[in-house]
Protein backbone atom coordinates (compact mmCIF):
# COMPACT_ATOMS: atom_id res chain seq x y z
CA UNK A 1 0.00 0.00 0.00
CA UNK A 2 2.86 2.31 0.77
CA UNK A 3 3.97 2.15 -2.87
CA UNK A 4 1.13 4.51 -3.83
CA UNK A 5 2.56 7.91 -4.71
CA UNK A 6 1.95 10.29 -1.81
CA UNK A 7 0.65 12.99 -4.10
CA UNK A 8 -2.04 10.60 -5.36
CA UNK A 9 -3.16 9.77 -1.83
CA UNK A 10 -3.37 13.45 -0.90
CA UNK A 11 -5.34 14.10 -4.09
CA UNK A 12 -7.78 11.33 -3.20
CA UNK A 13 -8.17 12.71 0.31
CA UNK A 14 -8.73 16.21 -1.06
CA UNK A 15 -11.36 14.83 -3.43
CA UNK A 16 -13.09 13.03 -0.58
CA UNK A 17 -13.08 16.25 1.45
CA UNK A 18 -14.45 18.36 -1.37
CA UNK A 19 -17.40 15.97 -1.24
CA UNK A 20 -17.91 16.58 2.51
CA UNK A 21 -21.36 18.00 2.99
CA UNK A 22 -21.64 20.91 5.37
CA UNK A 23 -23.90 20.39 8.38
CA UNK A 24 -26.67 22.93 8.85
CA UNK A 25 -25.66 25.41 11.59
CA UNK A 26 -26.72 24.49 15.11
CA UNK A 27 -27.57 20.89 14.18
CA UNK A 28 -26.18 18.29 16.54
CA UNK A 29 -26.28 15.49 13.99
CA UNK A 30 -25.94 15.61 10.20
CA UNK A 31 -26.78 12.14 8.88
CA UNK A 32 -28.01 12.12 5.26
CA UNK A 33 -26.81 8.50 4.81
CA UNK A 34 -28.77 7.19 7.78
CA UNK A 35 -30.36 4.28 5.89
CA UNK A 36 -27.03 2.92 4.68
CA UNK A 37 -25.35 3.70 8.01
CA UNK A 38 -27.98 1.73 9.89
CA UNK A 39 -27.38 -1.32 7.69
CA UNK A 40 -23.61 -1.07 8.34
CA UNK A 41 -24.37 -0.70 12.05
CA UNK A 42 -26.36 -3.93 12.02
CA UNK A 43 -23.42 -5.74 10.38
CA UNK A 44 -20.92 -4.24 12.84
CA UNK A 45 -23.12 -5.21 15.75
CA UNK A 46 -23.44 -8.78 14.48
CA UNK A 47 -19.64 -8.96 14.09
CA UNK A 48 -19.23 -7.67 17.63
CA UNK A 49 -21.64 -10.26 18.97
CA UNK A 50 -19.99 -13.26 17.30
CA UNK A 51 -16.32 -12.18 17.33
CA UNK A 52 -15.16 -9.00 19.02
CA UNK A 53 -17.14 -9.28 22.24
CA UNK A 54 -16.26 -12.95 22.97
CA UNK A 55 -12.59 -12.29 22.12
CA UNK A 56 -12.64 -9.16 24.28
CA UNK A 57 -13.98 -11.20 27.20
CA UNK A 58 -11.13 -13.69 26.77
CA UNK A 59 -8.61 -10.85 26.65
CA UNK A 60 -10.13 -9.34 29.81
CA UNK A 61 -9.42 -12.63 31.61
CA UNK A 62 -5.82 -12.80 30.41
CA UNK A 63 -3.24 -11.41 32.84
CA UNK A 64 -2.17 -7.83 32.23
CA UNK A 65 1.46 -8.90 31.73
CA UNK A 66 0.24 -10.53 28.50
CA UNK A 67 -2.17 -7.91 27.20
CA UNK A 68 -0.40 -4.68 28.18
CA UNK A 69 2.74 -5.33 26.04
CA UNK A 70 0.47 -5.85 23.00
CA UNK A 71 -1.23 -2.50 23.61
CA UNK A 72 2.16 -0.83 24.24
CA UNK A 73 3.63 -2.29 21.04
CA UNK A 74 0.70 -1.18 18.91
CA UNK A 75 0.64 2.33 20.39
CA UNK A 76 4.40 2.64 19.88
CA UNK A 77 4.24 1.55 16.22
CA UNK A 78 1.63 4.26 15.64
CA UNK A 79 3.83 7.06 17.03
CA UNK A 80 5.68 8.06 13.82
CA UNK A 81 2.32 8.71 12.15
CA UNK A 82 1.21 10.71 15.19
CA UNK A 83 4.39 12.81 15.06
CA UNK A 84 3.69 13.76 11.42
CA UNK A 85 0.19 14.89 12.43
CA UNK A 86 1.57 16.81 15.43
CA UNK A 87 3.82 18.69 13.00
CA UNK A 88 1.07 19.25 10.42
CA UNK A 89 -0.94 20.85 13.22
CA UNK A 90 2.00 23.02 14.27
CA UNK A 91 2.34 21.19 17.59
CA UNK A 92 6.15 21.09 17.80
CA UNK A 93 6.17 20.22 21.49
CA UNK A 94 3.83 17.25 20.93
CA UNK A 95 5.98 16.08 18.02
CA UNK A 96 9.14 16.29 20.15
CA UNK A 97 7.50 14.47 23.05
CA UNK A 98 6.14 11.67 20.81
CA UNK A 99 9.47 11.33 18.95
CA UNK A 100 11.39 10.98 22.20
CA UNK A 101 8.79 8.53 23.43
CA UNK A 102 9.19 6.46 20.25
CA UNK A 103 13.00 6.36 20.53
CA UNK A 104 12.99 5.47 24.25
CA UNK A 105 10.31 2.79 24.00
CA UNK A 106 11.63 1.20 20.79
CA UNK A 107 15.11 0.81 22.35
CA UNK A 108 14.92 0.67 26.16
CA UNK A 109 11.32 -0.57 25.97
CA UNK A 110 12.30 -3.51 23.71
CA UNK A 111 10.50 -2.79 20.38
CA UNK A 112 7.85 -0.87 22.29
CA UNK A 113 6.62 -3.83 24.35
CA UNK A 114 7.31 -1.89 27.55
CA UNK A 115 6.57 1.75 28.25
CA UNK A 116 9.54 3.20 30.17
CA UNK A 117 8.84 6.61 28.58
CA UNK A 118 5.42 6.70 30.24
CA UNK A 119 7.05 5.78 33.55
CA UNK A 120 9.15 8.97 33.39
CA UNK A 121 6.14 11.12 32.49
CA UNK A 122 6.45 11.15 28.69
CA UNK A 123 2.80 10.44 27.84
CA UNK A 124 1.64 10.28 24.23
CA UNK A 125 0.10 13.42 22.75
CA UNK A 126 -2.60 11.61 20.76
CA UNK A 127 -3.83 12.87 17.42
CA UNK A 128 -4.57 11.72 13.86
CA UNK A 129 -5.08 13.06 10.34
CA UNK A 130 -8.79 13.59 10.97
CA UNK A 131 -7.75 16.05 13.70
CA UNK A 132 -5.24 17.63 11.28
CA UNK A 133 -8.01 18.16 8.73
CA UNK A 134 -10.15 19.73 11.46
CA UNK A 135 -7.26 22.04 12.38
CA UNK A 136 -6.94 23.01 8.73
CA UNK A 137 -10.58 24.06 8.72
CA UNK A 138 -12.13 21.12 6.84
CA UNK A 139 -15.83 20.69 7.73
CA UNK A 140 -16.85 17.64 9.77
CA UNK A 141 -19.11 16.42 6.97
CA UNK A 142 -21.83 13.84 7.31
CA UNK A 143 -21.90 11.12 9.93
CA UNK A 144 -20.70 7.71 8.69
CA UNK A 145 -20.64 4.30 10.26
CA UNK A 146 -17.70 2.45 8.69
CA UNK A 147 -17.65 -1.34 8.31
CA UNK A 148 -15.29 -2.74 10.94
CA UNK A 149 -14.22 0.66 12.25
CA UNK A 150 -17.56 1.89 13.54
CA UNK A 151 -18.68 5.50 14.03
CA UNK A 152 -16.93 8.18 11.96
CA UNK A 153 -17.57 11.26 9.85
CA UNK A 154 -16.65 12.12 6.26
CA UNK A 155 -13.69 14.12 7.60
CA UNK A 156 -12.53 11.38 9.98
CA UNK A 157 -12.93 8.67 7.33
CA UNK A 158 -10.72 10.66 4.93
CA UNK A 159 -8.26 11.07 7.82
CA UNK A 160 -8.21 7.34 8.43
CA UNK A 161 -7.42 6.62 4.76
CA UNK A 162 -4.48 9.03 4.84
CA UNK A 163 -3.20 7.71 8.18
CA UNK A 164 -3.21 4.15 6.83
CA UNK A 165 -1.74 4.88 3.38
CA UNK A 166 0.86 7.43 4.46
CA UNK A 167 2.21 5.72 7.58
CA UNK A 168 5.80 7.06 7.90
CA UNK A 169 6.75 3.91 9.79
CA UNK A 170 7.08 2.21 6.39
CA UNK A 171 9.86 4.59 5.37
CA UNK A 172 11.86 4.52 8.61
CA UNK A 173 14.72 2.16 7.68
CA UNK A 174 16.35 2.40 11.13
CA UNK A 175 13.34 0.90 12.89
CA UNK A 176 13.69 -2.84 13.66
CA UNK A 177 11.66 -4.99 11.24
CA UNK A 178 9.27 -6.54 13.79
CA UNK A 179 7.95 -3.08 14.75
CA UNK A 180 6.92 -2.56 11.12
CA UNK A 181 5.85 -6.11 10.26
CA UNK A 182 3.74 -6.71 13.36
CA UNK A 183 2.15 -3.29 13.61
CA UNK A 184 -1.05 -4.31 11.80
CA UNK A 185 -1.75 -7.55 13.74
CA UNK A 186 -0.89 -5.70 16.95
CA UNK A 187 -3.40 -3.00 16.04
CA UNK A 188 -6.11 -5.64 15.62
CA UNK A 189 -5.14 -7.30 18.92
CA UNK A 190 -5.24 -3.90 20.65
CA UNK A 191 -8.85 -3.43 19.51
CA UNK A 192 -9.72 -6.78 21.11
CA UNK A 193 -8.02 -5.88 24.40
CA UNK A 194 -9.74 -2.51 24.52
CA UNK A 195 -13.11 -4.09 23.74
CA UNK A 196 -12.51 -6.28 26.78
CA UNK A 197 -11.49 -3.39 29.03
CA UNK A 198 -14.47 -1.24 28.04
CA UNK A 199 -16.79 -4.25 28.17
CA UNK A 200 -19.74 -2.93 30.14
CA UNK A 201 -19.67 0.54 28.56
CA UNK A 202 -19.78 -0.96 25.07
CA UNK A 203 -22.42 -3.51 26.02
CA UNK A 204 -24.60 -0.79 27.47
CA UNK A 205 -24.51 1.24 24.25
CA UNK A 206 -24.79 -1.68 21.81
CA UNK A 207 -27.12 -4.08 23.60
CA UNK A 208 -28.95 -2.23 26.36
CA UNK A 209 -30.01 0.99 24.67
CA UNK A 210 -33.30 1.19 22.80
CA UNK A 211 -31.64 2.51 19.62
CA UNK A 212 -27.96 1.59 19.66
CA UNK A 213 -27.33 3.26 16.30
CA UNK A 214 -28.61 6.65 17.49
CA UNK A 215 -26.80 6.34 20.84
CA UNK A 216 -23.46 5.42 19.23
CA UNK A 217 -23.83 8.27 16.73
CA UNK A 218 -24.60 10.86 19.42
CA UNK A 219 -21.80 9.69 21.72
CA UNK A 220 -19.21 9.52 18.92
CA UNK A 221 -19.98 12.98 17.53
CA UNK A 222 -20.03 14.70 20.91
CA UNK A 223 -16.92 12.97 22.23
CA UNK A 224 -14.99 13.55 19.00
CA UNK A 225 -15.86 17.26 18.98
CA UNK A 226 -14.71 17.44 22.60
CA UNK A 227 -11.48 15.60 21.76
CA UNK A 228 -10.75 17.94 18.87
CA UNK A 229 -10.79 20.76 21.37
CA UNK A 230 -13.53 22.69 19.62
CA UNK A 231 -14.57 23.77 23.10
CA UNK A 232 -17.70 25.90 23.01
CA UNK A 233 -17.29 29.53 24.04
CA UNK A 234 -18.93 30.58 27.32
CA UNK A 235 -21.43 32.55 25.19
CA UNK A 236 -22.39 29.74 22.77
CA UNK A 237 -26.21 29.56 23.03
CA UNK A 238 -26.51 26.57 20.69
CA UNK A 239 -24.25 24.43 22.85
CA UNK A 240 -25.60 25.72 26.16
CA UNK A 241 -29.21 24.99 25.25
CA UNK A 242 -31.79 25.80 27.91
CA UNK A 243 -34.26 23.05 28.89
CA UNK A 244 -36.10 25.57 31.09
CA UNK A 245 -36.95 27.73 28.07
CA UNK A 246 -38.56 24.65 26.51
CA UNK A 247 -40.54 23.89 29.67
CA UNK A 248 -41.96 27.43 29.62
CA UNK A 249 -43.36 27.01 26.10
CA UNK B 1 -30.73 69.31 40.32
CA UNK B 2 -27.11 68.14 40.25
CA UNK B 3 -27.72 65.99 43.28
CA UNK B 4 -30.63 64.22 41.62
CA UNK B 5 -28.61 63.80 38.51
CA UNK B 6 -25.73 62.29 40.46
CA UNK B 7 -28.09 60.04 42.38
CA UNK B 8 -29.60 58.89 39.12
CA UNK B 9 -26.19 58.21 37.63
CA UNK B 10 -25.20 56.32 40.77
CA UNK B 11 -28.37 54.28 40.66
CA UNK B 12 -27.77 53.55 36.98
CA UNK B 13 -24.24 52.38 37.69
CA UNK B 14 -25.46 50.21 40.55
CA UNK B 15 -28.08 48.67 38.29
CA UNK B 16 -25.49 47.98 35.61
CA UNK B 17 -23.25 46.31 38.18
CA UNK B 18 -26.02 44.35 39.82
CA UNK B 19 -26.32 41.52 37.26
CA UNK B 20 -22.56 40.93 37.44
CA UNK B 21 -22.70 40.75 41.22
CA UNK B 22 -25.69 38.41 41.08
CA UNK B 23 -23.85 36.26 38.55
CA UNK B 24 -20.81 36.03 40.82
CA UNK B 25 -23.09 34.92 43.65
CA UNK B 26 -24.74 32.31 41.38
CA UNK B 27 -21.35 30.98 40.35
CA UNK B 28 -20.35 30.63 44.01
CA UNK B 29 -23.66 28.94 44.88
CA UNK B 30 -23.37 26.52 41.93
CA UNK B 31 -19.84 25.65 42.85
CA UNK B 32 -20.85 25.08 46.47
CA UNK B 33 -23.65 22.76 45.27
CA UNK B 34 -21.25 20.67 43.19
CA UNK B 35 -18.69 20.71 46.04
CA UNK B 36 -21.29 19.13 48.34
CA UNK B 37 -22.48 16.71 45.64
CA UNK B 38 -18.93 15.59 44.85
CA UNK B 39 -18.12 15.16 48.58
CA UNK B 40 -21.16 12.86 48.92
CA UNK B 41 -20.28 10.89 45.78
CA UNK B 42 -16.68 10.49 46.93
CA UNK B 43 -17.92 9.28 50.34
CA UNK B 44 -20.13 6.64 48.66
CA UNK B 45 -17.22 5.51 46.46
CA UNK B 46 -14.90 5.28 49.47
CA UNK B 47 -17.44 3.44 51.65
CA UNK B 48 -17.19 0.28 49.57
CA UNK B 49 -20.77 -0.78 50.37
CA UNK B 50 -22.42 -3.47 48.20
CA UNK B 51 -23.70 -2.46 44.77
CA UNK B 52 -27.42 -2.31 45.56
CA UNK B 53 -26.77 0.03 48.51
CA UNK B 54 -24.56 2.17 46.27
CA UNK B 55 -27.38 2.47 43.76
CA UNK B 56 -29.82 3.43 46.52
CA UNK B 57 -27.42 6.09 47.80
CA UNK B 58 -26.88 7.39 44.28
CA UNK B 59 -30.66 7.67 43.88
CA UNK B 60 -30.80 9.82 47.04
CA UNK B 61 -27.97 12.05 45.79
CA UNK B 62 -29.69 12.43 42.41
CA UNK B 63 -32.99 13.41 44.12
CA UNK B 64 -31.22 15.93 46.36
CA UNK B 65 -28.97 17.64 43.80
CA UNK B 66 -30.54 17.19 40.37
CA UNK B 67 -33.57 18.95 38.95
CA UNK B 68 -35.23 15.63 38.14
CA UNK B 69 -38.56 17.07 36.85
CA UNK B 70 -36.75 19.24 34.27
CA UNK B 71 -34.40 16.45 33.13
CA UNK B 72 -37.33 14.01 32.90
CA UNK B 73 -39.49 16.50 31.01
CA UNK B 74 -36.70 17.28 28.56
CA UNK B 75 -36.17 13.58 27.86
CA UNK B 76 -39.81 13.30 26.74
CA UNK B 77 -39.30 16.00 24.10
CA UNK B 78 -42.45 17.21 22.35
CA UNK B 79 -44.43 14.35 23.94
CA UNK B 80 -44.14 16.16 27.29
CA UNK B 81 -46.72 18.69 26.06
CA UNK B 82 -49.26 15.95 25.39
CA UNK B 83 -48.79 14.38 28.85
CA UNK B 84 -51.16 15.13 31.74
CA UNK B 85 -49.67 16.58 34.98
CA UNK B 86 -50.35 13.21 36.65
CA UNK B 87 -48.53 11.33 33.88
CA UNK B 88 -45.62 13.78 34.11
CA UNK B 89 -45.33 13.26 37.87
CA UNK B 90 -45.38 9.46 37.53
CA UNK B 91 -42.96 9.61 34.61
CA UNK B 92 -40.54 11.81 36.61
CA UNK B 93 -40.55 9.23 39.41
CA UNK B 94 -39.97 6.28 37.04
CA UNK B 95 -37.32 8.18 35.09
CA UNK B 96 -35.42 9.12 38.29
CA UNK B 97 -35.29 5.49 39.39
CA UNK B 98 -34.15 4.39 35.94
CA UNK B 99 -31.38 7.04 35.88
CA UNK B 100 -30.20 6.15 39.39
CA UNK B 101 -30.06 2.48 38.43
CA UNK B 102 -28.29 3.09 35.13
CA UNK B 103 -25.66 5.49 36.44
CA UNK B 104 -25.44 3.90 39.89
CA UNK B 105 -24.36 0.59 38.38
CA UNK B 106 -21.25 2.36 37.08
CA UNK B 107 -20.17 3.23 40.61
CA UNK B 108 -18.53 -0.16 40.94
CA UNK B 109 -15.91 1.00 38.45
CA UNK B 110 -15.25 4.11 40.53
CA UNK B 111 -13.97 2.31 43.64
CA UNK B 112 -10.59 3.72 44.62
CA UNK B 113 -11.18 6.92 42.69
CA UNK B 114 -12.36 10.44 43.36
CA UNK B 115 -13.81 13.53 41.70
CA UNK B 116 -12.17 16.96 42.01
CA UNK B 117 -14.01 20.24 41.39
CA UNK B 118 -11.96 22.44 39.07
CA UNK B 119 -13.78 25.59 38.03
CA UNK B 120 -17.14 27.36 37.67
CA UNK B 121 -18.28 29.94 35.12
CA UNK B 122 -21.45 31.65 33.93
CA UNK B 123 -22.82 30.32 30.61
CA UNK B 124 -26.03 31.28 28.72
CA UNK B 125 -28.22 28.65 30.42
CA UNK B 126 -26.83 28.87 33.96
CA UNK B 127 -23.53 28.01 35.60
CA UNK B 128 -21.07 25.40 34.33
CA UNK B 129 -19.02 23.65 37.02
CA UNK B 130 -16.14 21.57 35.66
CA UNK B 131 -14.70 18.60 37.53
CA UNK B 132 -12.07 15.95 36.87
CA UNK B 133 -12.74 12.31 37.70
CA UNK B 134 -9.63 10.37 38.63
CA UNK B 135 -10.15 6.61 38.70
CA UNK B 136 -7.78 3.70 38.96
CA UNK B 137 -6.44 2.23 35.70
CA UNK B 138 -8.02 5.03 33.67
CA UNK B 139 -6.88 8.33 32.26
CA UNK B 140 -8.51 11.21 34.19
CA UNK B 141 -11.65 12.50 32.48
CA UNK B 142 -13.74 15.68 32.48
CA UNK B 143 -17.21 15.78 33.96
CA UNK B 144 -19.14 19.07 33.78
CA UNK B 145 -22.30 19.93 35.70
CA UNK B 146 -24.76 22.53 34.41
CA UNK B 147 -26.44 24.23 37.35
CA UNK B 148 -29.49 26.49 37.34
CA UNK B 149 -31.53 28.34 39.97
CA UNK B 150 -34.58 28.44 37.70
CA UNK B 151 -36.57 26.43 40.25
CA UNK B 152 -35.57 28.83 43.07
CA UNK B 153 -32.78 26.62 44.37
CA UNK B 154 -29.50 25.67 42.73
CA UNK B 155 -29.82 22.21 41.12
CA UNK B 156 -27.88 20.53 38.34
CA UNK B 157 -29.84 19.79 35.17
CA UNK B 158 -27.17 18.27 32.95
CA UNK B 159 -23.99 16.25 33.25
CA UNK B 160 -21.42 16.21 30.42
CA UNK B 161 -18.74 13.51 30.48
CA UNK B 162 -15.89 14.02 28.01
CA UNK B 163 -18.24 16.04 25.84
CA UNK B 164 -21.09 13.53 26.03
CA UNK B 165 -24.28 15.14 27.25
CA UNK B 166 -26.73 13.34 29.54
CA UNK B 167 -29.82 15.35 28.52
CA UNK B 168 -29.30 14.56 24.82
CA UNK B 169 -28.39 10.90 25.48
CA UNK B 170 -31.46 10.33 27.61
CA UNK B 171 -33.73 12.17 25.19
CA UNK B 172 -32.43 9.92 22.39
CA UNK B 173 -33.03 6.85 24.56
CA UNK B 174 -36.49 7.86 25.73
CA UNK B 175 -37.60 8.83 22.21
CA UNK B 176 -36.57 5.37 20.99
CA UNK B 177 -38.35 3.68 23.91
CA UNK B 178 -41.49 5.73 23.18
CA UNK B 179 -41.35 4.88 19.45
CA UNK B 180 -41.15 1.17 20.31
CA UNK B 181 -44.31 1.62 22.41
CA UNK B 182 -46.25 3.57 19.81
CA UNK B 183 -45.90 6.79 21.84
CA UNK B 184 -47.78 5.31 24.82
CA UNK B 185 -46.42 7.18 27.88
CA UNK B 186 -48.21 4.92 30.38
CA UNK B 187 -46.56 1.82 28.92
CA UNK B 188 -43.23 3.66 29.02
CA UNK B 189 -43.75 4.50 32.71
CA UNK B 190 -44.63 0.89 33.52
CA UNK B 191 -41.60 -0.48 31.62
CA UNK B 192 -39.17 2.08 33.10
CA UNK B 193 -40.39 1.22 36.59
CA UNK B 194 -39.73 -2.46 35.90
CA UNK B 195 -36.18 -1.87 34.60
Amino acid sequence: MSSLPHSLVLLLAAGALAGCSVAPPGAEVHDPYEGLNRRVHAVNKAADRVALRPLGRLAAQAPEVVTQPVVNFSDNAGLPGTVVNNLLQGDVEGAARNSLRFVVNTTVGVLGLADPAGAIGLQEVETDFGATLARWGAPEGAYLELPGFGPSTERDAAGRVVDILLDPLDGLGEVPDPVRDLSFPAKVAEQVVERGQLGSTFDEILYESADSYAQARLIYLQNRRFELGQAPAATDEDYYFDPYAETAE
Amino acid sequence: MTLTRRALLGAGAALALWPAAARAQDVAAARALVDRLVAEVNAVIASGVPEDRMIAQFAQIFQAYADAPTIARYSLGADARAASPDQLARYTQAFSNYVAEKYGRRFREFVGGEIVVEDARAVPNGIEVTTTAIFRNQAPFRADFWVSEATGQPKFFNLIIEGVNMLLSERTEVQALLDQRGGDIDRLIADLSAM
